[in-house]
């Protein structure tokens, strides 16, 4: 058995069986989080997608990866979203050499 | 007539739910309104060979229509004075009574539609259609699956989006898709792979916005159509292993509001021998209409058929995902 199915992602909805009521609150929250808002579902489908790389989690780089090319957009767009989300996890791991640097500095003559 | 060129259909794709009763469970059956359109596939033969074409049309392809059959096409127009006349194919420029067939819906005062496929233009002798065109104030619906080079070639061959885009210039050229005109290009964008179309609005601003700035290029309206799993799409779904997937996609987001505007409620579709069936993809199927209605032109009878019980399967739920799928693109 793998840990990441791919079929689990259409049993999502099982999630629900226990404490529905929670599951209910969530999934109005995720889904009105979708719609045009003042970001069109294009723009949301990319950060959605560039998130889900951040946190490379398998589930949802599938479902933001349909859900990008079901509002339009194209392969050169994504991959220019998943750059930003990498860029930044990137940026962020060498802004923390200033911790290093500092902790070095501190005990250093 | 010529020999039909017949070639191996697939089996028919697998729904987890079949489409009459998924209907019934929303209380719904699907039944035609009117007659609004004679949508006449005038033959195959095609100078393209899309990787997604239901009529699985290419340069090899003989079954085309006769000018028996168009004339039979004419009188049914004229008898019934059915307002639109929707030519498909194929390319049907390639068909020899094809220009002669606008020609006389034209003079009867049908509003003629051709699903003209951009490229067959500069095939030998058909240089001069967009004037053509133009002449008889034809209806222009092109397929322009993406308006990058990468993906309309790979759904559609290579070199078919340079040709396109060269082919709606010269349509422009004439008038076609500039305001005022009168001449009406549309395009229509299917999904380049196993997934569904974008909101028809917000792509086609996408189309409207890159076709300016790229190519200074115009048009009227995009229509999205939903790719129907049967024939050539069906054989992609299946050996890219992406069937279960597709069909399960296409029922869950069966919308009941679609249903009412399904084009098989508002059109009849004819095949390149004259008979008679619900839609253009159940004509492939050879699912003809129901077995007691009139089955031929020769039969044509607008009292019965106007009414007439669908005849489905499991790829009409192509036609009610999300916000439905017709040959004029989204139906809610």
């Amino acid at each position: 058995m793998s840990y990441y199915e791919e079929d689990d992602l259409s049993r999502f909805g099982e999630i629900g069986k226990h404490r529905p009521d929670l599951f209910a609150k969530f999934m109005d929250w995720y889904q009105a989080c979708q719609e045009d808002g003042a970001l069109s579902k294009r723009e949301k489908a990319l950060i959605g997608l560039a998130v889900a790389h951040a946190l490379q989690c398998p589930y949802c780089i599938d479902a933001y990866s349909q859900s990008c090319l079901e509002s339009g957009s194209n392969l050169e767009q994504m991959t220019e979203a998943i750059h930003m989300a990498s860029a930044i996890r990137g940026g962020a791991a060498l802004i923390h050499g200033l911790q290093a640097h500092n902790s070095v500095h501190k005990v250093s003559m | 007539m010529d020999t039909p060129n017949i070639q191996a259909r697939p089996a028919p794709a697998r729904a987890p739910i079949g489409f009459d009763e998924k209907l019934a469970s929303h209380g719904l059956e699907l039944r035609a309104a009117t007659i609004e359109t004679l949508q006449v596939n005038v033959g195959k033969l095609c100078n393209q060979a899309c990787k997604h074409c239901h009529v699985d049309a290419s340069p090899k392809r003989t079954e085309i229509m006769s000018r028996e059959t168009a004339e039979q096409v004419v009188s049914v127009l004229q008898r019934f004075r059915i307002p639109t006349l929707d030519i498909t194919g194929g390319a049907p420029e390639l068909n020899p009574s094809f220009r002669w067939l606008v020609s006389e819906a034209r003079a009867l005062g049908t509003h003629v539609i051709v699903r003209h496929n951009l490229t067959v233009m500069f095939e030998s002798g058909q240089e001069d259609l967009p004037e053509f065109f133009r002449t008889h104030q034809v209806e222009v619906i092109s397929s322009l699956p993406y308006f990058l080079e990468q993906q309309t070639d790979a759904q559609r061959g290579n070199g078919v989006f340079t040709k396109s885009i060269e082919a709606l210039r010269r349509l422009n050229e004439v008038g076609y898709g500039a305001e005022g005109s009168g001449l009406i290009l549309n395009l229509v964008y299917n999904p380049v792979g196993a997934f569904l179309p974008p909101a028809q609005a917000a792509i086609e601003s996408d189309f409207k916005r890159e076709l300016h700035n790229r190519y200074n290029l115009s048009f009227n309206h995009l229509y999205t159509i939903t790719n129907m799993p049967i024939q050539r799409y069906l054989e992609y779904l299946r050996r890219s292993g992406n069937e279960e997937r597709y069909m399960r996609k296409l029922v869950e987001a069966f919308n009941p509001n679609a249903v009412a505007g399904v084009m098989c409620r508002s059109l009849v579709s004819v095949d390149w021998t004259g008979k008679l069936y619900d839609c253009d993809f159940n004509q492939m199927l050879e699912l003809g209409v129901a077995g007691d209605l009139p089955q031929t032109l020769m039969q044509f009878d607008p009292g019965t058929l106007a009414t007439r019980q669908i005849m489905t399967g499991a790829h009409c739920f192509g036609c009610t995902a999300g916000a439905g799928s017709s040959c004029g693109g989204v139906v809610v």
